[in-house]
């Protein structure tokens, strides 16, 4: 028992100050659900870090108080209603599995604001939001295609939902705009977070002979691998430099403060209302990390691209494009609408995977 | 490539094989402590702090090794001592274990890690295939095997190891014949965490140098299956470990070549052979006998 | 000094009664103790934790829907237990269950009839039971472990159902988003009260709990069990089949772990996805051993379990706790209640032994 009391005195040692606090009645109350921890080092680190923007720009008008491991189910809905009931102003539910008790609880509480990231799913009081990362992954593609020796690249891919697939695609679209013969191998992992699978992935598809890595999950497991292989790899959700200093060419950083910021903003100024939003890289939804580990050239094509994505002259999904049977999707020039990109389940031409059905 | 994959194989394996160990000494004596999994991540998170705060994973791995076994006295005061339930002791260990490691590395998570650095064996590590894969391995690598080596030797070949054995089987006669039963249950108990301690620092110094909650993800459920797998006998232990690695790692490669099985059927494949070789192992009744520590989760309270 | 334990020649009936009391007493000290020590008032911590959830009807029936599947699931395994049968795959057989009773709602959407529920429900018992009876089977003609098969299938069933709904099952007009159709009304447990979330699933696991009470205190069968449980040989003697006990205790709780899952799956999500279980069956074990194995007592600990969750999100929100804490006080609390549970069985002494001429060796 000792031991466990000085194991305790040590826990809370460590964790230091949590801010919890006196309530004032007068502060709007924006509310978030975690699908993970907050310290989770990805996706939800990456909207926690939103939320403290979000409070830093808003200070005393605003509290945000969260609830995290939620897990999808009936969990989720008693924890939003939780939330609702408890005065929030807004709640912001942050992974797809939270879609339905969303709704669900929107319908109960028609004066409270929601926003549900990720899903399709949406009413009067309840926008959905989400972040065009696949514009990032166009980048990383081209910046791939040049910096690859062998020109293959490997895949970490967590689960095959659209957002990853469309991932995939935009990643060899990029790669292939500069070397057509690109290749592209896909390892599923099947999980957001587990380091041990994800460095066992990387180190399959490095042994498979893939010189540059990317990925779909969570940790940063992948990309210390990558720097004990001496390969270049991107990193994901947040920027991973300090786990490969020499190894990171570039980062999709999710950065949902810009958002979450507008948003309320619009809820303060009394002109919130509900729309289906997917930002990209001109809204500041997510930024590219600097571009280090690489030429100058290279680098001022990823910069190139970034902008040009930016003032909306390239659409990553623009024809000609095939699908990996060979059949026509988009024909010359034609770009693809969003609804197409939202359920997209194929691969394009080149992939050397077949996709889980 | 080949001996790529191997290294790969060695390193998904070596956790499984040091936590099955100890685990296998802490059956062996007759206890069942399932709170493998609450053990290891505790050893993890502790590791992974120990070398952050010092700078030496060196110091780290002695820090998982006593965290560990800490931990497990819990496990050992409340089953041992206090005759509670073993199979609930165990679960609850690794419930609390769990919390706890995530409350300790709260603040760790997503720091960049040491990495325990490999030493190379002279002449050794320098034949060809064998060398990079026997003789360049870090500390714990080397220490999995020597604890393979010496668990066989203090079972099968030390007066000590027998009558751990003895209790194991009866703890009735055993106590009889003078043992005493609970301190010898208790050190295997602590083993136990100790070799689970280790396991879990390997993987937050090794394997990932990193710490995240919850990054043990089902390994110190597998080290359990693995004891049985192995039918209590420690070489089986190696073999069986490097099995399961391989598996878990070929399923991978089966991917990147492109083959096109669902990736959930090949994720549930090591589950699979688990209690295909379970069946196959516990079919055979005498071997099972044989080497099945017949007092296994009993509990037992002294007469006077 | 030692601590020394005497078998009591009879249970003391006086501590089956102060057993769990003293060890919530334990709890919500050192709970309090390690509130304080993260800076927190410990008595608005424990407030929160454990009285701010009972205070508002919608957090009751919160609570009933949280409590229903952790009962459901620990009844059924205290007859495990009690009978010497280690299933500690009840997540499995939950998932199985939710998978075999939504195949009506999610392969005939347009079937709107009456019967549908309660097919679905029985659906969900048969395939809870028969996954459980892969373990009995492999126990019986194999002498394989149950401990570890049922545990190897439940990361089995998982990734099954993971595999159904990214692929056979999934919603065709889903944007390819891994989940089934929404099932018809129909094939929807109906909730209890208007006022709140709870809906039929609760009324199962009182009925189911007050059904295996009655067993085990007025039937053959309970007797068997125990019998059973206790020593195999003696229930050779007795005429009882230790062979025939595994199956029926281990596909009973099967039974009872699918119809949870056909039940949460219906009632409380209304679809199909890669989540449904936050880990019932896992945390019922705890449930069973907090309720000390009698299907009463289970009733009570499924609601204190179902009590901490709740309330470990209620501090969250009020005072700023961190949610591993609620993990910690969970692991606590089992750890009490275990060493508590000692006092039932056993006389305790501590014994302070002299040391080498009795020198002050202790304090």
């Amino acid at each position: 028992m000792k031991k466990l009391i000085i194991a305790l005195a040590a826990t809370a040692a460590l964790l230091g100050g949590i801010t919890g606090g006196a309530q004032a009645q007068d502060k709007t109350k924006i509310c978030f659900i975690y699908v993970g921890s907050k310290t989770d080092g990805g996706w939800t680190q990456a909207h926690d870090i939103g939320r403290q923007a979000l409070q830093e720009h808003f200070g005393d008008k605003i509290e945000t108080p969260f609830l995290e491991n939620v897990p999808e189910g009936p969990d989720a809905e008693r924890a939003i209603e939780r939330m609702a009931r408890s005065g929030c102003a807004m709640v912001f539910t942050t992974s797809f599995g939270f879609m339905d008790a969303t709704v669900k609880v929107a319908q109960k509480f028609p004066d409270v604001k929601f926003e549900h990231a990720t899903g399709f799913k949406a009413a009067e009081n309840l926008a959905t939001y989400n972040s065009r990362f696949y514009e990032g992954r166009y980048i990383q593609g081209q910046i791939a295609a040049k910096m690859s020796k062998k020109g293959v690249a490997g895949y970490i891919a967590s689960f095959p939902i659209p957002e990853v697939v469309m991932g995939i695609n935009a990643f060899l679209l990029g790669a292939q705009s500069v070397n057509p013969d690109f290749e592209l191998k896909v390892v599923w992992a099947n999980t957001w977070f587990d380091p041990g699978k994800e460095a066992d992935a990387a180190k399959a598809l490095i042994d498979q002979g893939v010189d540059i890595l990317t990925q779909h999950t969570d940790t940063t497991a992948p990309m210390q691998v990558a720097a004990e292989r001496g390969i270049l790899a991107f990193g994901q959700a947040s920027d991973m430099i300090a786990a490969g200093p020499n190894t990171q060419l570039t980062a999709i950083v999710d950065t949902w403060g810009a958002y979450y910021i507008k948003r309320v903003q619009a809820l303060l100024d009394g002109n919130w209302k509900s729309e289906q939003i997917w930002d990209g890289l001109k809204d500041g939804i997510l930024t590219m990390a600097p571009y280090t580990n690489m030429p100058d050239d290279v680098k001022a094509m990823a910069e190139e691209t970034e902008a040009k994505i930016k003032s909306g002259e390239l659409h990553p999904f623009t024809g000609p494009v095939n699908k990996q049977d060979g059949t026509q999707w988009l024909a010359e020039g034609e770009k693809a609408d969003d609804g197409a990109l939202l359920g997209m389940n194929f691969y394009v031409e080149g992939v050397d995977d077949k996709l889980p059905q | 490539m080949l001996e790529a994959i191997l290294l790969t194989v060695i390193t998904a394996a070596t956790p499984l094989v040091i936590a099955a160990l100890g685990e296998l000494v802490t059956e062996r004596s007759g206890v069942l402590n399932l709170g493998v999994e609450g053990m290891m991540i505790m050893g993890a998170v502790v590791a992974f702090v120990a070398t952050q705060t010092t700078g030496s994973p060196y110091i780290g791995v002695v820090a998982g090794i006593t965290a560990g076994a800490a931990f497990s006295l819990l496990f050992g005061f409340l089953t041992l001592t206090l005759v509670a339930n073993q199979v609930a002791t165990g679960l609850a260990l690794t419930i609390l274990g769990l919390g706890l490691s995530g409350q300790i590395g709260e603040s760790y998570v997503g720091q960049p890690g040491i990495k325990l650095q490999p030493i190379n064996i002279p002449i050794l590590g320098d034949i060809p295939f064998l060398g990079p894969l026997l003789f360049r391995q870090d500390l714990i690598f080397y220490l999995s095997i020597a604890l393979v080596i010496g668990i066989h030797w203090f079972l099968f070949r030390s007066r000590t190891g027998l009558k751990m054995r003895a209790i194991g089987d009866n703890h009735s006669s055993a106590h009889a014949l003078g043992i005493n039963v609970i301190r010898t249950r208790y050190l295997a108990v602590m083993f136990g965490g100790a070799c689970s301690g280790l396991a879990g620092a390997q993987l937050s110094l090794v394997y990932t140098p990193q710490w995240v909650e919850n990054m043990a993800a089902g390994r110190g459920w597998i080290a359990l299956a693995l004891v049985v797998f192995a039918s209590w006998r420690p070489l089986r232990v190696l073999a069986g470990g490097y099995l399961f690695g391989a598996v878990t790692i070929g399923q991978l490669h089966a991917q990147a070549f492109g083959i096109g099985i669902p990736s959930q059927f090949l994720s549930a494949l090591p589950y699979v052979a688990t209690i295909v070789v379970l069946i196959i192992i516990s079919h055979n009744r005498r071997t099972t006998l044989i080497n099945t520590p017949a007092s296994l989760g009993k509990p037992f309270v002294p007469e006077r | 000094m030692r601590i020394e334990l005497q078998r009591r020649s009879q249970s003391s009936r006086l501590f089956s009664f102060v057993s769990p009391l003293l060890a919530l007493v334990l709890t919500l000290f050192f709970g309090g103790i390690m509130f304080w020590m993260l800076g927190k008032q410990p008595l608005d911590a424990l407030y929160s934790f454990f009285v701010e959830p009972l205070l508002e009807v919608w957090s009751l029936h919160e609570l009933a829907v949280k409590a229903a599947p952790l009962i459901l699931i620990g009844v059924g395994l205290s007859i495990c237990y009690r009978s010497n049968n280690w299933n500690i795959g009840a997540e499995g057989q939950f998932t199985i269950g939710a998978i075999t009773g939504s195949i009506l709602p999610v392969l005939y959407p347009e079937w709107h009839s009456p019967m549908i529920l309660p097919l679905m429900l029985v659906m969900g018992m048969v395939g809870g039971a028969l996954y459980a009876g892969i373990p009995a089977l492999l126990k019986t003609r194999f002498n394989t472990n149950e401990i570890l098969t049922s545990l190897m299938l439940v990361y089995i069933a998982q990734l099954y159902l993971d595999w159904l709904v990214r692929g056979p099952w999934r919603d065709p007009q889903g944007y390819n988003f891994p989940q089934t159709k929404s099932f018809v009304p129909e094939a929807v447990l109906p909730e209890i009260l208007e006022s709140g979330r709870a809906h039929l699933a609760i009324a199962f696991a009182l009925v189911a709990a007050v059904a295996l009470w009655f067993m085990m205190r007025f039937m053959l069968k309970g007797f068997e069990v125990t019998v059973l449980g206790q020593s195999e040989r003696a229930g050779r003697f007795a005429g009882f089949s230790a062979r025939r006990m595994v199956w029926f205790s281990m596909m009973l709780s099967g039974a009872l772990a699918g119809l949870a899952g056909i039940s949460e799956v219906s009632g409380s999500i209304g679809h199909v996805q890669p989540t449904i279980s936050p880990g019932y069956g896992f945390t019922a074990i705890i449930v069973a051993f907090l309720g000390r194995l009698n299907p009463l007592g289970i009733i009570a600990s499924g609601f204190v379990l179902a009590l901490t969750y709740l309330g470990g999100e209620a501090a969250q929100l009020s005072i700023g706790i961190s949610d591993k804490v609620s993990r910690v006080f969970q692991g606590l609390l089992l750890f009490f209640v275990l060493s508590c549970d000692t006092l039932i069985h056993y006389r305790i002494r501590i014994v302070t032994q002299k040391l080498r001429g009795g020198a002050a060796h202790h304090a």
